[in-house]
Parts: C-alpha cells; structure tokens; sequence
C-alpha cells in the first residue's frame, strides 16, 4: 500500500512542478532570445524601418550591401585584429601571472585581486577612463610625451592608430579574467605530479613544459572560446572611446551593427549584421568543441 | 577566492612550485604588471580632486589643492542619485525574476524526469551560444510591440533571458548534487515538489543561489547595449548610460568627468569586495565544466 501511494504521489506531484515550474523560463527564453534571432532571418530579407509591417522584399540584397560595405570589411578585419591580439598576447600574459600568483607569497592574493578589477568595471567606465588616458591635452600619454620634449599623439583621432590604442585596452581589462580562471585551475592541480617530476630530476621550465602546461589544457581551451567569443561581441568598450571611429577605423561587428544598423533603423540591414555575426559565433563554436574540446 | 591548495598533501612542507624564476626578474616584471593596471585607476581617482589647470601639468601626482567641490557637486546633483536608483531598480529586479525563474526551472531539470525533458534542457542550453547583440532589432521591436519600450521591464525581461542559460546550468548542478534521498524521503512523507522545493531545495542552495544571483547582478548593473536600445528617457537611464551623456555636457571639463567615473565605478568596487567570493566562484564554476 505504502509503496503504491509512494508511486501515485510523486507521479501527480511532479505533474504539477513541471507545468508550474518550466513556463516562466521557457516562455521568456522562447520570447527574448529565441524569437528575436528567427526573426533576424526574416528581417533580413526586407527594406524595413521597423514601422508597419515589413513589405519590401529585398531577398539577399542586405548581405550583398553588409558584404560590400567598406566599414563592415574593416570591423570584420578589426574583429580579427582582436581576436589575435586576445590569444597572442592576452593569454599568455595572463597565463604567465597565474604561474607567478598561484605561489604563496606575501601579496599574491592582493596582487589577483588588483590585477581581476579591471574585468569587474563595466566597459563603459573603463572606456571612458581610457579616453582620458589618451586624450592629446589632458590625458596621461600625452603628459609622458611633454615629459620629454615631444608632441602628445591624439591615438583615438587617427585611424592609423585607434584600433591599436583600443586593443590595449581590451588587454589591460580582460587579461585578469583569464588569469583568476589559469589560478584556479592551477590550484586544482595534482601536486604530487609536478613534485615527482622535480624529484626525478626535471628543472623549472622542464616541469613546466611537460607536466603544469599539459595538464592545463583543458583551461586553455576554454579560455582560448572565451577570449573568441568575446572578441566576436565586442562593443560596449568602442563606443565611449571611438564610437567606432574615426572614419570607421575602429569598428567591430556589432558597433556597425548599432552605427549603421540601430541608429538609422534598418532593421533588414541590421538584422543582416546580426546573422552574419550570429553564424560566424554559431559556426567556430561548433568547430571549437568538435575539434578542440571533444573529451570535455 | 581561497589561497590554499587544495590537492596539497599536509605533509608537504614547501610544495614545489611549478614556476618560479629568480626572484628579481619576477618582481620587475609584476611591478611592470602593476604600474600598467594601476595607474590609469589612481589617476583617475586622484585627477577628480584636481582643477582643470592643474589635472593638465600635473596629471598623475597628488593634487596641489584638494578640490572636494568636484566631488560634492555631483554627490549633491539629483542626476547623479537618480541614474544609481534606475541602475539599482533595473538590476535588482533583473536579480529577483532570474532567481525566481532559473531555480524553478533548474529544479524540475534536476528532479524530475519526464518526457522532453533532456530536449527541453538542450533547448536552453543552446542559449550559451546566442550573442544578445545579433539579435537587438528584433528585440526592439518585440519591446516596443509589447509596450514595453522606455520601461523598466523593458530591459529587465530581455537581461533575465539572456541569463537564464548560464543560471539554470548552474543551479541545476548544483541541485543535482543535494542527496537524492531527502527528496525521496519527502516524497514518501506527503511533501510535494513544490513544498519541498521551497522549504529544502532552496534553503540549502543559497550559496550558489548568491552566485548566480551575483553574477546576474553585475552583468545587469554593467550592461549598456539593451538599455541603450530599450530606453529613451534620461530619467530612466541606468549609470552606464548617464555616465556617457554626462561626458558629453562636459566634454573637455576631464577634471569633472573624472570624478563623475570614480563615483559610479565606487558602488562596483564595493559590491566586488563584498561579493568577491561568489563572482570568482562564478566565474570558475561557470568556465571550468561549463
């Protein structure tokens, strides 16, 4: 008896939390992220400026202008730009500090904890502390330059340099973010691995090579998909330095999504940008698991 | 952020380390590390302080004469107050329905098995990978075709969906891992799901429930796209959003700007020292089986 009663209830229970439980997550989901990216696709296919209805069948014609444009070839370029800016520079930068700060010394904690505070500022106020940091009057750069003797350079005026003084920034502000995730890794590791290696005669930078870094790969992995799609999405960080800027020097895929596509309410072209951008993230992220993360 | 090894045997008194150059050089270079995340966040601090004329020749050292007034005048302005409650309103309710929401989804994940369910889980799941940004003119148009545009819903509802992926991944592992027999237990005993959902699940989850709830708070209080978008009212801009107008009106006045950056990244300081556990735990939960 107390087994069948055991059996009805959780039956009829589980009944009740699935239909009162799931909804409200699955309809938001459903509404605000799964629709707006269909409909992307649909989008794309008009000339729309997001009143009335869309009417105007353009078929490929968006892409064909996204794939024309000039600015959207340099976004495209810049976005790249970034992404081997992230991997040939920010990773093993942070990959080093996490070496020298996953050590017990005195400050190390301290030191992490400075060097992860960059990641937790918003992008906004980060960019905006940058744009006085370059600013050719006022800003720290241009005081250095006075210092000695020479003409302050206006970095985010120029198009030959702003998508340089752009990518120093994206260093300085997410370098820590894959330093604390190399960190806590490191923690995790088998000591008594690296500690049978010195025994058995191994140096520092042997030990390193052929025990630490391999058994960190799978971080490193994961570190190289979050520093590509994040370097696909970058944009708050553009806007309060260059706005994409000057002359479309600094844009990426999604500053031209909002200065050529949201500002002017082109919803067709617009949602055009998004899909392109949308596959290329959809795409390497296929890739990237089936190649790189098959065992995870 | 624990300090400790965790795989450390007791018995090894100096664990080797696993990298470990000459001191000197390893201190020159975490000074060099230093001096480049530092400066840009002393000099800004410091350059609020400063009047216009000074911040210009003497841009990194201590100001001259202390200008208390920058500060006072923008802790005194209404803007300044007004934007931190829009900041505060839009993320607190982002927090709440992502709590509410994700847990109950994560918990039915978690619980109980039914037809569709690993479907289900797959289907959100997919939303790891779904960047807002490709999607933000038809977000726009949903908004406003459900009225919400220039609202505080209208950021709220999309920011709550965006993180339901990471959130209900979270939490459902976690869930997962609270004794099974306890819910069977209850089960036997009368209690329902639901109840014990409430009364068992939820009580004994609050560390992640802080994590998820942390992260969820930053995103919120740090985000700039969708209420960019979503809103058109001053008096409705969360601090990203008034920073940049600000800085506008006071283009060159950098002295100003300044102080107007400390006192909005402040609030993000503070909550990052006091929540500094739950966002690295979020982070390194999140990465490292994510």
């Amino acid at each position: 008896m107390a087994v069948i009663a055991a059996r009805r209830v959780p039956r009829d229970g589980s009944l009740t939390a699935v239909l009162l439980f799931l909804p409200p997550a699955l309809l938001l989901f459903t509404l605000f992220v799964v629709l707006p990216i269909g409909e992307a696709a649909w989008y794309s296919g008009f000339n729309w400026n997001g009143f009335g209805s869309p009417t105007k069948w353009v078929g490929f014609d968006n892409y064909r202008a996204v794939l024309d444009s000039r600015a959207f070839g340099l976004a495209f370029r810049n976005n790249i730009l970034i992404i081997l800016v992230s991997l040939l520079v920010q990773l093993p930068l942070a990959l080093t500090l996490a070496l020298l700060l996953a050590e017990k010394f005195r400050g190390a904690v301290a030191l992490r904890m400075l060097f992860f505070m960059p990641y937790v500022l918003a992008e906004i106020a980060t960019g905006l502390i940058f744009s006085f940091v370059y600013d050719g009057d006022y800003g720290l750069l241009a005081s250095i330059y006075r210092l000695f003797g020479a003409e302050a350079p206006h970095l985010l005026a120029s198009p030959d340099t702003s998508m340089l003084a752009i990518l120093i920034v994206i260093v300085w502000k997410y370098f820590g973010f894959h330093m604390m995730l190399f960190i806590a890794a490191l923690q995790s590791l088998d000591r008594n691995l690296i500690e049978a290696a010195r025994i058995d005669g191994a140096g520092r930078l042997q030990t390193l090579r052929y025990i630490v870094i391999p058994l960190l790969y799978p971080t490193i992995r994961l570190s190289v998909f979050f520093a590509v799609v994040g370097s696909l999405q970058l944009f708050d960080l553009v806007m309060p330095l260059t706005r994409g800027g000057p002359a479309d020097s600094s844009n990426t895929m999604v500053s031209f999504l909002y200065n050529f596509g949201v500002t002017r309410m082109r919803v067709g072209f617009g949602s055009a940008v998004g899909v392109i951008l949308f596959v290329i993230c959809v795409t390497f992220a296929f890739t990237y698991k089936r190649w790189f993360m098959r065992d995870e | 952020m624990s300090s400790t090894h965790l795989a450390t045997p007791a018995r090894l008194e100096t664990p080797a380390p696993a990298f470990d150059p000459a001191g000197p050089a390893r201190a020159l270079f975490l000074a060099l590390v230093v001096v480049f995340v530092a400066t840009p966040l002393v000099a800004t601090v410091l350059g609020g302080f400063k009047g216009l004329g000074e911040l210009r020749v003497n841009p990194f050292g201590l100001p001259d004469a202390w200008e208390w007034r920058n500060y006072a005048d923008i802790l005194l302005s209404r803007r300044y107050w007004q934007m931190l409650e829009n900041s505060l309103i839009i993320s607190s309710l982002t927090v709440v329905l992502t709590l509410i929401v994700a847990s109950m989804a994560a918990f039915v994940f978690a619980h109980v098995k039914f037809y569709g369910s690993t479907m289900l889980l797959n289907y959100i799941t997919m939303g790891l990978l779904f960047p807002a940004a490709t999607a933000i003119l038809p977000l726009f148009i949903k908004v406003r075709d459900l009225g919400l545009l220039d609202t505080y819903f209208g950021v709220v509802l999309p920011q709550v969906a965006f993180s339901l992926a990471m959130s209900i991944l979270l939490l459902r592992r976690f869930f997962k891992d609270l004794p099974h027999e306890l819910l069977e237990a209850a089960l036997v005993d009368g209690c329902s799901y639901i109840a014990f959902f409430r009364f068992v699940t939820l009580p004994l989850s609050r560390p992640i429930l802080a994590t998820v709830g942390t992260i969820a708070f930053v995103n919120s209080w740090n985000s700039y796209l969708v209420p960019l978008v979503m809103l058109n009212s001053d008096s409705l801009y969360p601090w990203p959003l008034g920073i940049m107008v600000y800085q506008g009106e006071y283009s060159s006045e950098w002295n100003l700007i300044l102080a107007y950056i400390t006192l909005t990244i402040l609030p993000t300081i503070l909550l990052f020292l006091a929540a500094q556990k739950h966002i690295v735990a979020g982070l390194t939960a999140g990465a490292v089986k994510g």
